[in-house]
């Protein structure tokens, strides 16, 4: 450690010693005021231009990252659209061949029936009675001049004839209307089944148009990507963000999952692999074993849904001719159904080596055996033997949420990567300005610790600016 | 078909590699010394139930021997039963069955012995455990830990114990002992002189049966 008394001039005398040292950096501070004035600003001004110049490339960078990311968010954006209208087309497509081919037949069925009800429609008109032939009669009779019984008894033939007649003409008239209601009804069925084709044709042109609609939204969207619209930039970001969430949720839960199915078979594994090998210090070469089963599992899953079409992971898989496909589809199918056989009877072989553990322990404890509790001793072994070949399948569709997170990924990693620079700029901004008026504060500090010397300093000035002043009215006034 | 095959070599690698890796670091093996002279014979019910719990607590792949310890005892017919536990558990649990059994007749037909010779003992139980080539070798002594050495039997020589536990079991009192404790206390003293100078990683004394057996197996 320094001793302080050796800067001491006198040391007896302290306060004068550091009086006298306190003159002397005066004297110094004063002599370098202009060279550490030079040295404030230059620091100053480097941190400025450096942060300034570092921030410059941290907006452009961002920018240029922030538009990468726009490129890839709409380009995958665009390409996921595009294939849902394509599915949509696809649906219409489907819909047109299967169901408007039928049309032609369904018209022609529809004249058919228009052309039936016509018919009827026609016989069913009503047919006028024939004009009453009694009233020209009638007409004769009242024309007959002379008078007498002649007259009176033609008038009541007549009367008898008309009476005859009449009854005839009605009961013409309602065979006639029952023959038409007859008719009329027989068009019942007909109108149904003009009514059904009429709903059914309605339904698909529903279909149709619920598609339609479909499509229309879909280009809508498709429209904004290239449009490169903000907004639709905007709700694509929020989606991929949504979409990392609740891919990231169910991927927990799958994880959930395959730490059950290591449980399960991480100690029935000992008995293929031993129970005392270790890969290092503390990973028991069963345990790898067990995760090796699993993560087998989990591709096979992946490769399975690959070559269904439902992730598309792997571009070659997918691109791959629908034979080859096909086979891959069928060998992943395959081995996961072999996967989750060895699963099940390792997890039955689990609960066989946990039982002849704990007879061992009984054994050893000199402990009765427990009483035999039937067919309910049986249901945790079936229930093992259950999820040990489940669980694999369950496991396999965590391809989906992988797909999506693997791609939502890439947009948030963009987004946060752009804020952090983004951030980390306009810190570095804040500084530069920050340190551009510091100077000038460092430069009036030190000015402070000269002060006697500067108030010195523009006396002496101030005493020189009057003489010469004095000097320059003499030399006038003598003028 | 080209992934498949890649995928299987993996895999097949792995559990390849896996099955080479050296297991006897990590497994352990005890030799327990089963004192059976004089009064002491009659501790044999206590000493089975610690075999019991030896048994229980060992992993497959570990190695057990049981040792009574007579009136010479640095030879292999003083070891009552020994075994390596197979690595399948099904086996191990097994060999533990046969294990018990051999104990149980052993407990049966026990003789008490003339002299107590524990160096001996020590001596044999060391050769054993640095045969198993084990991580973790322990030698657990059930006995008073007085030794009685007969006519002829040389024991005062170094020993060597390198890498080994001691562990002192249901280490009784004598009567003597009870008259002067210094006595107990100085024969334990100079006993983990003994083993410490022989190169034993830890000395440790459980007389609790009932609470402390954990102190048996380093189970670190």
């Amino acid at each position: 450690m320094i001793d302080w008394h050796s800067w001491l001039f006198w040391p007896g005398s302290v306060a004068l010693s550091v009086l006298a040292l306190g003159i002397l950096a005066m004297l110094f501070l004063y002599a370098a005021r202009k060279p550490m004035h030079g040295v404030i600003h230059s620091v100053c001004n480097l941190v400025t231009q450096s942060t300034r110049f570092i921030s410059r490339w941290l907006f452009l960078s961002a920018e240029n990252l922030r538009l990468r990311n726009q490129a890839v968010l709409l380009a995958q954006s665009q390409e996921s659209v595009a294939s849902m209208i394509d599915r949509e087309f696809e649906r219409v497509g489907n819909i047109i061949r299967k169901d408007m081919q039928e049309f032609p037949v369904l018209q022609r069925k529809l004249l058919e029936e228009a052309t039936r009800i016509e018919e009827d429609y026609r016989r069913c008109g009503e047919v006028p009675p024939p004009p009453p032939e009694w009233v020209a009669a009638l007409e004769s009779v009242s024309q007959i001049k002379s008078g007498g019984d002649i007259p009176r008894k033609l008038l009541e033939d007549i009367n008898k004839s008309i009476q005859k007649i009449h009854d005839k003409t009605v009961s013409e008239y309602r065979r006639s209307y029952e023959e038409r209601h007859k008719i009329l009804k027989g068009m019942q069925p007909v109108w149904r089944s003009v009514d059904k084709l009429m709903v059914e044709m309605d339904k698909k042109m529903l279909t149709l148009h619920s598609n339609a609609k479909q499509i229309d939204d879909d280009m809508t969207k498709f429209a904004g990507m290239r449009a490169k619209d903000s907004k639709t930039e905007h709700a694509l970001t929020v989606s991929a963000f949504v979409q990392l969430a609740i891919s990231s949720l169910v991927m927990v839960i799958a994880m959930g999952g395959a730490f059950i199915n290591y449980k399960l078979i991480a100690l029935p594994m000992s008995e293929m692999v031993g129970a005392s090998d270790y890969i290092t210090n503390n990973l028991r070469t069963s345990d790898v074993a067990a995760l090796v089963i699993i993560l087998m599992e989990a591709s096979m899953g992946l490769f399975l849904l690959e070559s269904l079409r439902i992730t598309q992971l792997f571009p070659k898989i997918a691109s791959m001719d629908d034979r080859m496909r096909h086979r891959l589809m069928l060998a992943s199918l395959i081995f996961l159904v072999i996967l989750a056989g060895i699963e099940s009877s390792l997890a039955l072989m689990r609960d066989m080596l946990i039982a002849d553990k704990a007879s061992l322990m009984r054994d050893l404890a000199s402990a009765a055996p427990p009483a035999s509790e039937g067919w309910m001793t049986n249901i945790p072994m079936a229930g093992q033997m259950v999820m040990g070949f489940v669980l694999p399948f369950a496991l396999a569709f965590v391809a989906i949420p992988l797909e999506s997170a693997v791609h939502s990924l890439r947009t948030v990693i963009g987004v946060l990567l752009v804020q952090t620079m983004r951030g980390i700029g306009f810190v570095l901004r804040s500084t530069g300005v920050v340190f551009r008026r510091f100077a000038k504060v460092l430069e009036l500090s030190y000015d402070v610790l000269i002060v006697i010397p500067l108030m010195v300093e523009r006396w002496v000035l101030a005493l020189r600016g009057n003489s010469i002043a004095k000097g320059q009215a003499k030399s006038g006034s003598a003028a | 078909m080209k992934r498949y095959l890649l995928v299987g070599f993996m895999l097949f690698g792995a559990l390849f590699v896996g099955a080479c890796g050296d297991s006897r670091v990590h497994s352990q093996a005890v030799y327990m010394l089963v004192d059976t002279s004089g009064t002491y014979a009659k501790e044999i019910n206590k000493a089975t139930r610690i075999i019991n719990y030896l048994l229980a607590t060992v992993n497959p792949g570990d190695s057990l021997a049981v040792a009574k310890v007579e009136t010479r005892s640095f030879t292999e017919k003083d070891i009552v039963a020994k075994v390596t536990f197979d690595k399948r558990p099904s086996q191990a649990t097994q060999q533990k069955r046969v294990f018990k059994t051999r104990i149980d007749e052993f407990s049966k037909v026990i003789n008490g012995s003339a002299y107590t010779d524990i160096t001996g003992g020590l001596i044999q139980g060391a050769e054993y455990l640095n045969e198993t080539k084990a991580g973790i070798k322990t030698i657990v002594i059930f006995s008073d830990m007085q030794e009685e050495l007969g006519k002829g039997t040389v024991r005062d020589f170094p020993i060597k114990l390198d890498g080994i536990r001691i562990v002192a079991l249901n280490v009784t009192k004598l009567r003597t002992d009870n008259a002067d404790p210094r006595i107990y206390l100085d024969r334990l003293t100079r006993w983990e002189a003994r083993v410490r100078k022989a190169g034993a990683t830890e000395w440790v004394v459980v007389n609790d049966l009932e609470n402390n057996m954990e102190s048996i197996l380093n189970t670190h």
